[in-house]
């Protein structure tokens, strides 16, 4: 039997794939449909009525707080995938071309360690460390320096938010650079390549499409935090996800809620599908 | 092989003795079932704390209940709980007295007896019929305890002559270390004090709403954080936060004991009620236990209990409550101004109009005040 695009139709096949499309069609299509229908019920009473009309959409879009939010969560998960991509790669690189094959296995095993424990405990744990009377200001206290202020600041949510990413980068890359054919780097430098050009040139080209997956997973992860700009940067400037709690806080604002999330998913999508687009683009004239 | 009988069991026991042992097993049966009865579960939806082990385990132990509590924050989170939840599903409520209305309008509470309890014994003549609480002569629910909202402050950089009025969060020293409890409806209602609006601070026409706006904006350079209820203790007891808007002794007083340098204060310009009250369920078909619950805790011996509650301190509402407390703990009554001549007394106060008991804005929506504190977080 063939399918109407000419392929055999594959019952076997199909069988594997099935748990995945019912999984991702409960979880997933089901619940952002629900969403986005959810986004034009109205609040009556403090409880949902089904609706169609477009009162939360306008509400919420012409409202300067939620693009002063929108921008400052864009941006923040842009620095924070900046910081995580830079602190990761001397490690990841270390980890993959200069580490045994024992010591990569034992680095990758303490790196998913954090991961044991609750975020929240762990974002937590810096309140000890960054309060002005904390670990930090403390030491810099004997030499004169300090208090400063690194809670409730912008530097609060990135230290919270590399405590959510980071590892995760350092594996990826590590990972992806470890599978890079040693024999091309080889090649470079006996062409006379310098280190720095062998990196820019050979490995960073060779591991990009890891590199990206990495910076994106780092963005979606910062993006749709709430846990590191609540508790470490004290909810100033607040981020779409802290938005969202505010809204359903006063007055039960689902709706308006789920606009904010399909706003947030939008952009998400929008920067997935780029970043997948640019790590698998071909160079021109290459197969 | 020799296989076991009755008569000669390798147990032990005879047929006689197990006719005794299965008889006396049959006879006491009744007090066994009785011992173990299946403890009433009671649904409790109230703040934090309520429902905690040093509220009710006594009270559990002695009348075989068990109080399932669901926490809420914030009056319109309980409201969402309650009408998204099948009548009769919280058997005991425990509300804000600003919401207490809007509780009885939705029909989701029981009208009360106010014969089964003490109202005579209030310590003040407000609490008797406290707003909301009453419609149409009918009592619909039991104010527990209250507390006072103020400025709150580190001593060792405001002093308690600065913290007299709202005028100290704005002190320069204070620039970022001024934190705010996540709810518009203190901080609104504090900053329409400190505008001068007295006793009509939660009733504002366009002049005095935007008034307030302007100056709650000037405040925000002031700000270093949003915080829910672990983030304020979190910032005054490592320091970070200086000075707290829209709290009271409910948060400091709990770090005072602890030792930490802050306290609360009721300023000159005012201070605000919070206002807890109790109501049960509409439908619940436990009404008869939760009442004997309500007057348990409304007893001295509730009060104390209230008073020392370890998530969050609050006053006694009776006389013989306040009597117990001072009895039972001093230290916790002197600690709190619980005593008559003190001049924080949270009685004198409201006796003085320092006092003004918590509600929502009466010509704005809720939806306006916290849209314009989102537009604040964000400034």
């Amino acid at each position: 039997m063939l399918s109407s695009s000419g392929r055999k139709f594959n019952l076997y096949a199909l069988t594997w794939r099935l748990p995945i499309i019912f999984w991702q069609f409960i979880f997933f299509v089901g619940p952002v449909l629900f969403m986005v229908a959810m986004s034009f019920f109205l609040v009556k009473n403090y409880r949902m009525t089904e609706a169609f009309e477009f009162v939360n959409w306008s509400k919420m879009l012409s409202r300067g707080y939620f693009w002063d939010s929108y921008w400052y969560t864009v941006f923040i998960a842009g620095v924070s995938t900046i910081c995580a991509m830079c602190i990761a790669f001397p490690a990841a690189f270390a980890l993959a071309f200069r580490a045994s094959e024992s010591t990569r296995r034992w680095a990758i095993f303490l790196l998913i360690i954090p991961f044991f424990t609750s975020y929240l405990v762990r974002t937590f744990s810096w309140f000890v460390i960054l309060s002005e009377s904390g670990v930090i200001n403390g030491m810099l206290g004997y030499i004169g320096l300090g208090p400063y202020t690194m809670l409730n600041t912008s530097f609060g949510t990135l230290v919270g938010y590399m405590t959510l990413t980071l590892p995760l980068v350092v594996i990826l890359q590590t990972v992806t650079m470890a599978n890079i054919d040693k024999n091309l780097i080889e090649a470079a430098r006996n062409l006379g390549c310098s280190a720095f050009r062998t990196i820019w040139q050979v490995i960073i080209p060779l591991s990009k499409t890891g590199l990206i997956i990495a910076a994106i997973f780092c963005f979606i992860l910062s993006f749709g935090d709430f846990v590191a700009p609540f508790y470490l940067g004290g909810s100033q400037e607040p981020t779409l996800p802290i938005l969202i709690l505010d809204t359903t806080k006063s007055g039960q604002q689902w709706p308006r809620a789920a606009v904010v999330a399909i706003m947030m998913m939008a952009t998400l999508f929008a920067i997935a599908f780029a970043g997948i687009a640019l790590a698998y683009r071909k160079k021109k004239g290459a197969k | 092989m020799i296989r076991p009988t009755l008569n000669s069991s390798i147990y032990g026991l005879s047929r006689r003795q197990l006719l005794k042992s299965g008889g006396a097993a049959v006879l006491t049966t009744p007090f066994v079932s009785r011992a173990w009865a299946a403890t009433t579960d009671i649904n409790m939806l109230a703040w934090y704390g309520h429902g905690e082990p040093d509220m009710v385990a006594e009270y559990e132990a002695a009348n075989n209940v068990k109080f399932v509590p669901k926490y809420y924050a914030g009056g319109d989170n309980m409201l969402a709980l309650i009408a998204q939840s099948p009548p009769g599903t919280y058997d005991l409520i425990l509300s804000d007295g600003e919401f207490v209305q809007q509780l009885n309008l939705a029909g989701y509470i029981e009208e009360m007896n106010p014969a089964d309890y003490p109202l005579d014994d209030m310590l003040h003549e407000d609490f008797k019929q406290f707003p909301g609480h009453w419609a149409d002569g009918k009592m619909y629910s039991m104010m527990l305890r209250g507390g006072h909202l103020g400025v709150s402050y580190n001593k060792n950089s405001v002093t308690a002559e600065e913290a007299t009025s709202y005028e100290c969060f704005w002190k320069p020293e204070l620039e970022g270390k001024v934190g705010h409890f996540d709810w518009h409806l203190p901080t609104l209602g504090m900053m329409s004090l400190y505008n001068g609006n007295g006793a009509g601070l939660w009733d504002l026409d366009d002049a005095k709403w935007d008034a307030v706006q302007e100056t709650t904006m000037g405040l925000r350079k002031q700000v270093g954080g949003f915080f829910d209820y672990g983030g304020t203790f979190n910032g005054l007891k490592n320091g970070d936060m200086q000075a707290m808007v829209g709290i009271g002794d409910w948060i400091t007083g709990v770090l005072e004991k602890d030792g930490a340098p802050v306290a609360s204060v009721i300023p000159k310009e005012g201070g605000i009620q919070f206002t807890e009250s109790y109501s049960i369920g509409k439908g619940s078909e436990k009404a008869s236990e939760v009442k004997k619950f309500i007057q348990y805790m409304m007893s001295p011996a509730g009060q104390v209990k209230s008073a020392q509650m370890a998530a969050y301190p609050g006053f006694c509402v009776t006389k013989a409550g306040r009597a117990a407390l001072i009895e039972a703990d001093l230290a916790e009554a002197t600690r709190s101004h619980q005593i008559e001549g003190d001049a924080q007394d949270p009685i004198t106060l409201i006796n003085e109009g320092r006092i003004h008991y918590r509600d929502v804005p009466q010509q704005q929506g809720l939806e306006d005040w916290n849209d314009f504190w989102s537009e604040y977080k964000n400034a």
